[in-house]
């Protein structure tokens, strides 16, 4: 209890600097979370589509429907489909008459349906890697009924390499205001350890350990990690809610996240007070 | 108790502040440690306190030894061992009893026991009416006596005093002094740093370490005379 109300007393003592520093933090982790969101969402989209990963094998004019039958619950026997679905040439057709309403009146004037009939794949979750997809694909082109095989794995990939400069960039950049953040709360705690000099000096005379002596100024670290993260959780709020409000509809950092932040704060501060309070109370016994 | 064994203690590009010091004061003993400005009492008292390690030599005090503490173990050394300053270096907020307490909370007392404590170390000092006194407004005798009472605080064995009359009147002094006299009388180990001639030559039967340029150069014990006594 003394340690906090020391620690507190530590804050005030030096409002600018304390405030600097929870600024340093907020900001630095402000950074991260706008990656994060950005991650994140980009992650819930790719899930999306990723379910909705399709191979589509074409299959040559003429292709007997029984044939394709057998074929069809064959394929639905490989490991990594999810489910087979038929799309006759009528069906292709009607399918794009109607996804394609502006070229609806092409459609309906062709004498001779040009679009091939095929058999639509949804792979199993977990089977959804680019090797996967590719092995399928192989494995299609190996009857003599499919004329082609199409599948839409390489845009997911830059989405996916999207998603990992994204995330790069927020170590980066998070990482570099995070290290400002710990000098500044460094030279914060030592300017608080330094004001109390004299106290420090008695308690080594009289017997206290090092760790009592170090517990207060680590928790001043502490509270100040831990407001600079409620700052960049805050920060992080407003973005998503600006954003979420006038530009798309962006869905909110799950709660591990958050509290991986806030961890990641306080443990900042700590860190950073420890190393300032080490040298200073050195220094003093020194004296 | 203290053992100083071919001690040298050099700072970074000056003078070695002591220069091959051995000596031996024993448990229950009341010892002055005399000599000019500079010639290394302060260092003395340092390193029997461990503020520091000899450049050279051992210091031994109780079980503890400068070759093979750790540093976790100095806290422990240090409540066995108080420490008088002549410049008091009380807390200029806290009030003659606060500053006792302090020392108590710093090395982990209950709270339950530590008012107790304080108002008898203050009566011990004989500064019990004067408890809720700041030390601004307490005179330089009764500063020290809150010292005192601080550094007694841990129920230490050995008391270091660095002196502890230095910054006090003749009345003062004599005072403080007694007060030094009676811890030693109740069995505490008193080392204390002096310049003052004449308090040693009031004190014949107290043993006396001078030193020079930080060279041990007189042990009355040794000598079987003390300086200034007469003849």
């Amino acid at each position: 209890m003394r340690s906090v109300r020391e620690a507190a007393r530590g804050m005030r003592r030096a409002p600018l600097l304390s405030g600097l520093s929870i600024t340093a933090i907020g900001l630095s982790l402000f950074i991260i979370g706008l990656f994060a969101l950005t991650a994140h969402n980009i992650d819930e989209a790719l899930t999306d589509v990723e379910s909705r990963v399709e191979v589509v094998a074409y299959l040559e004019e003429g292709t007997p429907e029984e044939i394709v039958s057998v074929v069809r619950s064959e394929i639905e026997g490989f490991p990594e489909i999810e489910d087979v679905r038929y799309v006759s040439k009528v069906e292709a057709l009607y399918d794009a008459s109607r996804e394609l309403t502006e070229f609806s009146d092409v459609f309906s004037d062709l004498e001779v349906n040009p679009l091939p009939a095929s058999l639509e794949l949804r792979l199993r979750e977990g089977s959804r890697t680019p090797e996967d997809v590719e092995r399928v694909a192989e494995r299609l082109r190996g009857y003599d009924f499919v004329e082609d095989v199409r599948y839409g794995r390489a845009w997911v990939d830059k989405v996916s390499s999207l998603r990992r400069i994204a995330g790069g960039a927020a170590l980066a950049l998070g990482g570099a205001f995070a290290l400002g953040a710990i000098l500044l709360i460094g030279t914060a705690v030592r300017m608080a350890v330094l004001a109390r000099s004299r106290e420090i000096s008695i308690m080594q005379t009289v017997g206290a350990t090092d760790a009592f002596i170090r517990r207060p100024f680590l928790i001043e670290g502490l509270l100040t990690g831990v407001a600079g993260g409620i700052l960049a959780s805050g920060l992080t709020w407003i973005a998503w809610w600006t954003v979420n409000r006038s530009l798309l509809e962006l869905q909110w950092l799950p709660d591990l996240w958050v509290a991986l932040g806030m961890i990641l704060a306080a443990a900042i501060g700590v860190l950073a007070a420890g190393r300032g309070v080490r040298k200073e109370i050195r220094r003093i016994e020194a004296l | 108790m203290i053992q100083f064994r071919s001690v040298t203690k050099r700072y970074a590009r000056s003078a070695p502040a002591l220069d091959d010091v051995s000596f031996h004061v024993r448990k229950g003993e009341f010892v002055f440690l005399t000599g000019p400005s500079g010639a290394g009492k302060t260092s003395i008292l340092k390193l029997i306190h461990m503020q520091g390690l000899p450049t050279d030599g051992e210091v031994r005090v109780s079980k503890y030894s400068s070759r093979k503490i750790r540093r976790r173990e100095i806290p422990e050394l240090r409540r066995r061992v108080g420490y008088v300053f002549q410049d008091f270096r009380l807390l200029e907020g806290l009030t003659a009893a606060e500053n006792v307490a302090f020392a108590l909370e710093c090395t982990g007392t209950p709270k339950a026991r530590i008012q107790p404590r304080v108002q008898r170390l203050l009566g011990q000092v004989g500064l019990a009416p004067r408890a809720r006194s700041y030390p601004r407004e307490l005179s330089g005798g009764e500063q020290q006596r809150v010292v005192i009472a601080r550094a007694l605080a841990t129920e230490p064995v050995v008391l270091l005093a660095d002196e502890p009359t230095g910054n006090l009147d003749e009345r003062a002094t004599t005072g403080v002094f007694e007060l030094f006299r009676s811890i030693h009388a109740a069995g505490t180990t008193v080392v204390m740093a002096t310049h003052d001639a004449e308090l040693i030559r009031r004190n014949p039967g107290i043993r006396v370490l001078e030193l020079e340029n930080g060279a041990l150069v007189y042990d009355s014990l040794a000598a079987g005379t003390v300086p200034g006594a007469p003849a």
